[in-house]
């Protein structure tokens, strides 16, 4: 039996506040095509007595995360915070599914969930002789983040982020192989002891490297620091600025000092990553960037900033199918991206750019619209 | 009367609210030891018939001259015992209240603690009680007129009422038409007459009336005086005009919540999506749709909801029901299906509230008029072709549900206006946690506020519908002629004073003053109180560095004297010197 205490479970979250009005279901993106039901599963909960049983609730799995449901829920209620901690609970008994297993262990060891080893993690800038920020002050650390420093597609992002920072002259260092995952996705697959681990420690490197300024590749890297990392108690806080690269780029625009000699003549739409946009409330500075690069025609989805739609990589997403592989959101995602008659699928999260990646090639598509980061667009018109 | 104080002791049990944890004997026994206590009793109420009875008979028997009750709060029942020992010719003011309910065995479970708790409370009030002094109340011819701020229904209906009375009233509104928002209603609910007949009825009133004076195109800038005598400045065309009063209603009405707020419904971004308000307005000019196949309403628009925007989690205030959004939905799909009878019309719903004098009635007839009501929440409204699609969970059937409409329909709650805090400030109201205005006493005293001689009517101080605004209007008006009709207010005599010889006039005392009730007289070079403004908190006391002013009631001495008989309290066993009943 997989049973949680339903009564102080429902408490310690908040859960009797739900009135069923079902605005968190409605708009759940996972509610499209597979059982989970976010309000029905707080029902559940709360009509549960004091013992709810998690076997076979597989669609739990299915969460991406996205935070659509808490976002829009008008009684302050969290559905999604709700279900990491049903994951969490069939984590603590070790039946989770073996991708999950091999992701949080290979975490554990290599400091990624890839299975990759740690002294590859500076590979993606071996011949940019950038600051070694453990050795040289610099005034950002530019936190890369495991998908960018390992994956291929994720490592020209990287460095075209590179390439925008040293043409406006912005001081920044990287810790290369001592980088070490933020494990944002290890909070969201339920393991909250590693989680926890792995924020001291990394907490613990950042005070010691005196890191006042921060900048993220990937948006959830950027959420872990800047909402999650102050929540673990006990030991240090992080506290330190924390902005995602499209804030520091549209700041660099603000103040004149990135300027593009160059241009990209092409029709753009902009595809919200969910931790930046619902999560963060980050909708204007990417936008604002796009909206300078000279020749960007810039389209917007009807599906935009509050509404856009998951592509499905987050919540631990990146290595589970879910229960229905066959409907996939990233391919929903880029025909509304291919009704707007946009040439450049664009976006500003490692995950959605692999999510979305593929679904152009499961499209046949590739004719028709590419998937680029603000970064790689950026960097195309330098 | 002054010479040595005689006090009698009345210990209630309030039922069982104070004696089933309170020993309410031993308190008795415990009184009738303290000096200068002569009679020490206990009853079932003391505000009962009987309970009065005996403090009256007590006060001729034992010549008693100072009077402490230990029951509940003095906020409820201090009147009452003021009036019983002024009947039994003892000055209403050598009367103490010792709150052993409120303030002891309601918050404190039962033992020896809690009992000994009330004995010190008892102790420190007859400590108070021996040093208490009578004093005189004063009273104030009153000014007999009134201003109403606010023309829509409420503040005509207040207002024709005090005129139908015999009173001269000004109203004051700040848009150029009467009205207000019911102005802009097409028909009302549950009883489907044309608003419009009934607003006009209203306004051709107010305007014909001998005793109304209408400032539209107008605002109140500053309010000062008191009950029965307010100064009340109105602002028009650059025009500053006095307007004496001596009461005022303020009945300024409502907005409606801005959709923008909830971006996932693409208010402002569809032109399919509208308000209930606006959607009146369609009604009432007939021609913006045109054969609509498919109209969706959905409820609680910025009611009943916590969450504002988008992930950063900030509180916003309309965590209320806004009472009137699901009538006004039924009413108008029934119109809609009434004028389109081949369109679809769906209502999502979180619950249906059908309160009211033939509500419930009304929402069964739309049901059989073939409104759909669909149990869900919407969470989003996309595009789709020419048309929105409304997505949602219907949570009776547990699935995830799209519907297509022409229109869509927000039943957007009503909130409180923009400018409540400045005009909070200018009447010196209180605002409940829900940013409305705050009645006196939520049963008790509905629209008077904590402001005597200002009232409240209509949705200014929770949402309404019209019949429930009409009848707090004609209650505020109701009200606010009793002052008006009597001709004189009685002003409390538990005000400051100021010891002349000590007053230096540094105004310090004026500055910390919430009721301007303080001012330097302009000959004697000292401050003089307005005891008709001062409410007697005490405040200037505090301020005032020469300790030149006192406050009836609560002198240093009558304070420190309490002060001292908590502070010093150890359970002595007195010699017995009174009677313990």
């Amino acid at each position: 039996m997989l049973q949680i205490e339903s009564r102080t479970f429902a408490k310690e979250r908040g859960l009797f506040a739900c009135v069923q009005c079902g605005k968190c279901t409605g708009g759940c993106p996972m509610a499209m095509k597979t059982k989970l039901n976010p309000r029905m599963i707080i029902y559940r909960v709360l009509i549960a007595g004091n013992g709810f049983n998690l076997e076979g609730r597989d669609e739990l799995w299915d969460c991406t995360t996205c935070s659509t449901c808490s976002s829009r829920c008008p009684k302050q209620v969290n559905p999604m915070e709700a279900i990491i901690a049903m994951r969490g609970a069939i984590v603590e008994k070790g039946k989770v599914h073996p991708n999950v297993k091999t992701a949080l262990e290979s975490t554990f060891r290599n400091g990624n969930p890839l299975k990759l080893p740690r002294d590859d993690r500076g590979l993606w800038a071996k011949d940019l002789n950038l600051k070694a920020y453990a050795e040289t002050p610099a005034e950002y650390l530019f936190y890369a983040g495991c998908t960018p420093s390992y994956d291929p597609r994720g490592q020209k992002v990287a460095r075209a982020l590179v390439q925008l920072l040293q043409s406006a002259g912005v001081d920044f260092g990287i810790l290369g192989n001592d980088e070490n995952c933020c494990a944002s996705e290890v909070r969201r697959l339920g393991e909250a002891g590693l989680f926890e681990a792995m924020v001291e420690e990394n907490t613990e490197m950042f005070k010691e490297l005196n890191v006042q300024k921060m900048l993220t590749v990937s948006p959830h890297c950027f959420n872990a620091f800047k909402n999650d990392y102050h929540t673990v108690e006990p030991g240090e806080k992080f506290d330190a600025q924390v902005q995602h690269y499209t804030q520091v780029l549209a700041g660099l625009l603000k103040e004149d000092r990135l300027k593009f000699n160059g241009s990209f003549a092409k029709k753009v739409t902009y595809h919200d990553p969910c931790y930046l946009g619902k999560h963060n409330g980050i909708f204007d500075e990417p936008r604002e960037v796009l909206n300078h690069i000279p020749g960007v025609e810039l389209i917007e989805m009807d599906r935009s900033r509050e509404k856009s739609l998951c592509c499905e990589g987050g919540g631990g997403r990146m290595w589970l199918e879910g229960t229905n592989p066959t409907t996939r959101l990233a391919q929903l995602r880029v025909k509304e991206a291919l009704d707007t008659g946009a040439e450049v699928l664009a976006t500003a999260c490692p995950f959605c750019l692999l999510t979305l990646d593929e679904a152009v090639k499961h499209l046949n598509a590739e004719e028709k619209i590419r998937v680029l980061d603000i970064a790689e667009v950026a960097a195309q018109a330098l | 009367m002054t010479n040595s104080p005689r006090v009698g002791v009345y210990i209630c049990h309030c039922g069982i609210n104070i004696a089933a944890t309170v020993d309410v004997h031993a308190v008795t026994d415990y009184a009738a030891r303290l000096p200068n206590v002569v009679i020490a009793r206990n009853y079932t109420y003391m505000c009962s018939d009987p309970g009065q009875a005996l403090i009256k008979n007590d006060i001729a028997e034992h010549n008693l001259n100072r009077i402490v009750v230990a029951s509940c709060s003095p906020r409820m029942h201090e009147p009452t015992f003021r009036a019983v020992i002024e009947e039994a010719g003892l000055n209403p003011y050598c009367l103490d209240m010792a709150n052993i309910r409120e303030q002891c065995s309601w918050v404190h479970p039962a033992g020896t603690m809690t009992t000994e708790k009330a004995m010190q409370l008892v102790e420190s009030a007859v400590a108070k009680a021996t040093r208490l002094e009578p004093l005189q109340t004063r009273q104030v011819s009153i000014t007999p007129s009134a201003v109403v701020v606010g023309g829509g229904i409420s503040g005509m209906q207040s207002a024709l009422d005090l005129a139908d009375a015999g009173f001269d009233v000004t109203i004051v509104e700040h848009a150029a038409q009467l009205g207000g928002h019911a102005a802009q209603f097409y028909k009302t609910f549950p009883t489907l007459e044309p608003a419009g007949l009934l607003v006009h009825e209203l306004i051709d009133r107010v305007t014909t009336h001998p005793h109304i004076n209408l400032m539209s195109e107008a605002e109140v800038t500053d309010v000062s005086g008191y009950v029965g005598n307010f100064n009340v400045r109105v602002k028009r065309n650059e025009e500053m005009t006095n307007v004496p009063a001596g009461a005022i209603i303020v009945a300024t009405g409502f907005e409606t919540f801005d959709p923008h707020r909830k971006p996932e419904l693409g208010y402002g971004k569809y032109p399919q999506v509208m308000t209930t308000l606006e959607f009146e307005q369609v009604f009432n000019r007939q021609s913006q749709i045109v054969n609509p196949k498919s109209i969706v309403f959905i409820q609680c628009v910025g009611s009943r909801d916590q969450a504002i925007g988008c992930g950063d989690g900030k509180p916003q205030t309309n965590a209320y029901c806004s009472r009137v959004c699901c009538m006004v939905t039924a009413k108008q799909a029934r119109l809609v299906r009434e004028q389109f009878p081949n369109a679809d019309v769906t209502v999502f719903y979180m619950d249906v509230r059908a309160f009211g004098k033939g509500f419930e009635e009304f929402y069964d007839q739309a049901r059989e008029d073939g409104v759909m009501y669909r149990r869900g929440n919407p969470s989003e409204i996309l595009k789709r072709g020419e048309r929105v699609v409304v997505r949602a969970e219907d949570t009776l059937l547990g699935e995830q549900v799209e519907v297509e409409a022409d229109l869509v329909v927000l039943a957007v709650g009503i909130k409180p206006r923009a400018n409540s805090e400045a005009v909070a400030q200018l009447f010196k109201l209180s605002r409940s946690g829900d940013g409305f205005f705050m009645e006196a006493h939520p049963k008790l005293r509905p629209v008077e506020t904590s402001m005597a001689g200002v009232f409240l009517a209509g949705c200014c101080q929770s949402p309404k519908d019209i019949a429930d605004s009409i009848s707090q209007a004609r209650a505020a008006a109701s009200a606010a002629m009793i002052p008006l009709m009597r001709g004189i207010v009685q002003v409390d005599a538990a005000t400051s004073y100021i010891d002349e010889e000590l007053c230096a006039g540094c105004g310090q005392c004026a500055a910390v003053c919430s009721f301007s009730a303080l001012s330097l007289h302009p000959v004697r070079g000292k401050m003089t109180v307005n005891a008709a403004l001062c409410q007697g908190c005490g405040s200037c006391a505090l301020a005032c560095p020469s300790k030149a002013i006192m406050v009836h009631q609560s002198t240093f001495e009558q304070v420190m004297s309490q002060v001292s008989a908590l502070a010093d309290w150890n359970r002595l066993s007195l010699p017995v010197e009174a009677e313990a009943v």
